[in-house]
């Protein structure tokens, strides 16, 4: 990240001053055994000492689970010590696999679970596709000569910074039957719809408001990377009396494609863990079609009756599984960018 | 207080040796520079010193107590940064005083010491501004100001005046040469510019590729170079050099024939020398004199470059490259032809090995065959 | 107006070149504008529609600004009467309050002149309108109800998360960006690649974990989890690096301690990068919702993005208390967007981090 210009000595005193005597304090008195403890350790050894709490809570909080969470997909029954579960090694997943029919998610056993992944590929497929090419439109738009840029750039953000909470009762409130966009449809003469309990229009809602609450994010990073692009290409480009769309297509585009690849990865990324604020809006419905894994996952895991945390687990190590090669495919894009900026 | 010895000094990082068995003694007082190209390990060596690296081996020692594995805060030295290292959130006297604090030193003690110190230096001042507020002299004062209020043992200077414009380098250089003389503490001084070795040294340690060619006196140096590079190192414009052979010698006479089959006699001395043996001869381009004997080396200009109250001509004498620094202002133009007097010059003869055989006077030197 | 105007719809080519409207022009000022309207619309709409009472809130159609009905209380009637501009059949209008509707007829008095009834078409009647801010929309929920308690959690779990994220990952950084030791490039590369471990592949275990050590219904239980970010430690370090080390020798030097040298030279240092990461945290933590809903499973224990979840799914039809208390829930972060939106615009884009 580019370091923000050091911010003023003023503030930064006053702001100092107030917090400074107690901080201070506490400071050195931790700093006298510590100096004991260096005396033992010598300089590097110290390093370890300042990654220790990091890497504790990290191993306990993040390591653990994701290692355990195998030992958990193995397991079967309600309990969530696990010493309390009995081991039945692959069963959930076969579980999880086991279908009359693999083209109808109705005829599996865990049903709800194919339901689930269905909904989730739709939702990925059409948010990530109307997302990306939103965020690609407005971050041109804002990239053009525009005066007051910066406002308008927080106008597309400002979204991004709401909880999901806040999102989905929004929305959900808007989209209600006497909400204010039946209104707006009933003043321009169309037929107003019950958004939130028609299957269909309720898995749209879904999609439309996530595209709102994240489009802005997207936006900002191919803004970036489209302020990335030097000057003098466009105005070598305008010399030679090259056509806009042209420009588009053989300098933008393709100086632009890192960071549009980059930017697909991770909108996929977040689409696949889709929840929060759709859980809010719709709470999965009408039935289950605006149900997605993360929903199922919590639900199987946690909310349900029968709860099943084995179950749980395995649906929750599949989705891992196409997250890692998601993530991988990432890595792999950042390697090759750099690696021609190297060159 | 204030000795520095070093036997065998090796440092590595991982599988690359940057430090050789280096062995120097350092005396209490002295002011030694430490010169070299560019990564022959100068810096390294001055924080091994400091105890900001650990060595891989050898001891060091100061004031007698081997000091391998005491922490650079406990082996009291100061030192001064080439980027100064001035703690830009604190204010000047803040930044002095920081050092002291650490020792739990008396506030009152340290309100002396920093004020002696600003006086001294005077940046009183500047005394609550930032280092970001500060031009690059005042920097550098202040860097030097918070080594001088530690008292150390001994500074450790790495490039102090680099960051500064010509003008004012002349200038902070004859300050520290005074202070060292006020102070008259040990400080380890490295530079590679070769100017403010030979003005302020008391000794000159000469580094490359993490040894030590040779550590002498600025006029040692000069004078009496212990090789080839030492030679070429010290001296501005460098030494020219010269293939050549001996091509007879006896006692007290040895015949030197440059490539062109120009011959010279000179006195070798008690040095050891074959006949055939191959030499390089240097020759410093101020010792160079223009000659009227036109059966001296006859000179082709190249550039000449006249800079008033010299002038610095360029030329090819048997296919060799060489320079000359002439008195005053010459007329010449670039390819003019000159005879040179290389006999007259002081000289200096190197083996194969690039090591110094014998150096010559001069004005003694003999007469051509 | 006119040379505001013009300055805003600055066209393509106005800096001399172009004339007229190109249809590039048009099209940015259309999706500036829906942009503007869709963007902060609901929020704004929102903001507006939580002073609203019930009534007014289900009006239909909807006023923007908050307006009530006005009453009055008549001599002879118990309940209070509405007040209604009625036209008269001879011209003129009057101030009336109406006492009973039949048909469409309504039947009303003076209120200055309660005795004689007035009869009026209610097409001829409109209601006398002044505008009134429910705030009991605001003061009802934390009175009655938990949001006092919610909010406090939320503060509590977002200022101690903070906290602890910004030491703990600031010395992890410290430790990577200033210290040569065997190991700290295994450390690097699992904290970057579980940079993309998400909590719902992990919910199962962590949960457990967390009931094992005995945190399930505890704030601590929504804290520790979160805290080590490795998005952080990644910010810090990248920072971190461009603070020369020299610096740190020069403390090395001047006896300072390891320790000294964290928090009396890096840190102050590193001032820019920790701001950065504390609003990002900030935000994080008081929005975070699938977690502390696994987590807390006890009424007092909610944070403000649970309880007004949970709320707004029992109450289903008290949207003016939902409302308000979505208001509630979004201010600190619209602060952070007013205030700091600057810093986060340039963390983001430079980082890609959300
Ligand atoms: N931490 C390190 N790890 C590996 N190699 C290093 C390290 N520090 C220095 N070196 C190498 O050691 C050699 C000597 O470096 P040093 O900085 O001492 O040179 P120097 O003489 O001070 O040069 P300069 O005049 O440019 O400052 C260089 O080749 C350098 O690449
Ligand atoms: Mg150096």
């Amino acid at each position: 990240m580019t370091p923000i210009a050091s911010s003023s000595p003023a503030s930064n005193r006053r702001l100092g001053s107030i917090l400074f005597v107690p901080v201070q304090f506490v400071m050195t008195l931790i700093d006298a055994p510590l100096r004991a403890l260096q005396k033992l350790t010598g300089i590097s050894g110290m390093a370890m000492f300042f990654l220790a709490p990091n890497m504790l809570i990290f191993g306990i909080f993040v390591l653990l689970p994701l290692a355990i969470n195998f030992v958990y997909s193995m397991t079967g029954g309600t309990a969530f010590f696990l010493a309390d579960r009995t081991f039945i090694g692959f069963d959930q997943y076969s579980r999880l696999f086991e279908c009359g029919n693999y083209l109808d998610p109705l005829s599996c056993q865990e049903d709800a679970f194919w339901t689930a992944v269905g909904n989730t590929a739709w939702f990925v497929v059409l948010q990530v596709t109307l997302m990306i090419l939103m965020a690609l439109g407005t971050a041109l738009i804002l990239n053009r000569d525009l005066r007051a840029r910066s406002f308008w750039r927080a106008v597309f953000f400002f979204p991004v910074l709401l909880s999901p909470v806040v999102v989905g009762l929004i929305w959900k409130w808007i989209l209600q039957r006497q909400g204010l966009l039946n209104f707006a449809l009933f003043e321009m003469g169309l037929e107003p719809h019950n958004w939130l309990t028609d299957r269909t229009w309720a898995f749209a809602a879904a999609v439309a408001v996530s595209i709102w609450a994240h489009m802005g994010f997207y936006a900002l990073i191919l803004l970036a990377g489209l302020q990335a692009i030097p000057k003098d290409l466009y105005e070598a480009a305008e010399m030679d009396g090259t056509k806009a769309a042209r420009v588009f297509w053989r300098i933008t585009l393709p100086l632009l494609a890192p960071n549009l690849l980059v930017v697909v990865v991770l909108a996929l990324i977040k689409a696949v863990q889709v929840f929060d604020e759709v859980y809010v809006l719709t709470g999965g419905g009408p039935g289950t079609s605006t149900m997605f894994l993360t929903q199922y996952i919590y639900e199987t895991g946690f909310a349900s009756q029968l709860r099943n945390p084995g179950l749980a687990a395995a649906a929750s190590i599949l989705m891992g599984l196409v997250l890692v090669v998601l993530t991988l495919f990432q890595l792999g894009i950042g390697r090759r960018t750099e690696g021609k900026r190297k060159r | 207080m204030g000795q520095i010895k070093l036997t065998n000094v090796k440092k590595s990082f991982g599988a690359v040796d940057v430090l050789h068995d280096i062995n120097l003694h350092i005396d209490d007082g002295e002011l030694v520079v430490f010169v070299g190209p560019s990564g022959c390990g100068k810096s390294t060596l001055l924080r091994v010193i400091a105890g900001l690296e650990k060595v891989t081996g050898g001891s060091l020692e100061i004031d007698g107590r081997r000091v391998n594995d005491v922490t650079a805060a406990e082996r009291g030295l100061a030192m001064v940064f080439q980027s100064y290292a001035l703690y830009p959130h604190m204010t000047v006297r803040q930044n002095l005083a920081f050092g002291l604090e650490n020792s739990k030193m008396p506030k009152a003690e340290i309100a002396e010491r920093v004020g002696e110190a600003a006086r001294m230096l005077e940046i009183e001042p500047y005394m609550d501004r930032r280092p970001g507020q500060l031009s690059g002299g005042q920097r550098q004062r202040v860097a030097i100001g918070r080594a001088i209020v530690r008292r150390p043992v001994a500074f450790l200077l790495d490039e102090p005046l680099s960051n500064l414009d010509a003008e004012l380098r002349v200038s902070t250089r004859a300050e520290l040469a005074a202070l060292h003389a006020r102070l008259s503490s040990t400080m380890i001084y490295v530079t590679h510019d070769q100017v403010e070795a030979m003005t302020l040294a008391d000794r000159i340690v000469v580094m490359r590729a993490g040894r030590i060619e040779q550590v002498g006196t600025p006029l040692e140096l000069y004078n009496m170079p212990a090789n080839r590079f030492v030679a070429g190192f010290i001296g501005a414009p460098h030494m020219n050099f010269l293939r050549g052979d001996i091509v007879e010698h006896t006692p007290g006479t040895a015949i030197l024939s440059l490539a062109g089959g120009y011959r010279i006699a000179v006195d070798p001395g008690t040095a050891p020398v074959t006949d055939g043996q191959k030499v390089t001869v240097g020759v410093r381009p101020q010792h160079l004199t223009v000659s009227r004997d036109t059966a001296s080396p006859k000179v082709r200009l190249g550039l000449v470059e006249a800079l008033g109250a010299e002038t610095v001509v360029h030329g090819e004498i048997y296919g060799e490259r060489l320079m000359a620094v002439l008195p005053g202002q010459q007329g010449y133009r670039p390819g003019d032809e000159i005879h040179l007097d290389l006999q007259a010059a002081p000289l200096h003869v190197f083996d194969e090995q690039d090591l110094r055989l014998f150096s010559t006077a001069g004005a003694k030197a003999k007469a051509p065959v | 107006m006119g040379a505001a105007a013009r300055f805003i719809f600055r066209r393509r080519g106005s800096n001399g070149r172009g004339k007229g409207w190109h249809w590039t022009d048009i099209v940015t000022w259309v999706w500036l504008v829906c942009g503007l309207l869709i963007m902060f619309g609901p929020a704004v709409w929102l903001g507006f529609s939580s002073f609203k009472t019930p009534a007014a809130l289900a009006e239909f159609p909807p006023t923007i600004l908050p307006y009530v009905t006005q009453e009055v209380r008549v001599e002879g009637y118990d309940k209070p009467l509405a007040l209604y501009e009625a036209t008269l059949e001879g011209g003129g209008t009057r101030v009336l309050a109406e006492v009973r509707r039949i048909g469409i007829v309504s039947q009303m008095v003076d209120p200055n002149a309660p005795g004689e009834i007035i009869k009026v078409n209610i097409a001829d009647r409109a209601p006398v309108r002044t505008m009134s801010f429910a705030t009991e929309n605001y003061t009802q929920p934390f009175v009655q109800f938990d949001f006092v308690q919610y909010l406090w959690n939320s503060v509590f779990v977002t200022v101690m998360a903070t906290l602890i994220t910004l030491v703990v990952n600031s010395m992890a950084a410290f430790a990577l960006s200033k210290y040569e030791f065997r190991g700290r490039s295994v450390a690097m590369l699992i904290i970057l690649a579980t940079l993309m471990v998400p909590l719902s592949v992990i919910m199962v275990p962590l949960y457990s974990i967390i009931s094992t050590i005995g945190l399930f219904n505890n704030l601590w239980g929504v804290i520790l989890p979160t805290v080590a970010t490795p998005t952080g430690v990644f910010i810090l370090r990248q920072y971190m690096l461009t603070i020369p080390d020299e610096l740190i020798d020069a403390a090395r030097m001047d006896k300072a301690s390891e320790w000294q040298i964290y928090w009396r030279i890096v840190l102050p240092l590193a001032a820019p990068a920790l701001a950065v990461l504390a609003i990002f945290s900030v935000v994080w933590r008081w929005n975070d919702f699938l977690w502390p809903l696994i987590v807390l499973s006890r009424r007092e224990l909610y944070t403000l993005q649970v309880g007004l979840s949970i709320y707004a799914g029992e109450l289903n039809v008290q949207w003016h208390f939902i409302l308000a208390m979505t208001v509630v829930t979004m201010i600190p972060v619209v602060l952070v967007f007013i205030f700091l939106q600057r810093f986060i615009t340039t963390g983001i884009a430079g980082a890609g981090l959300k």
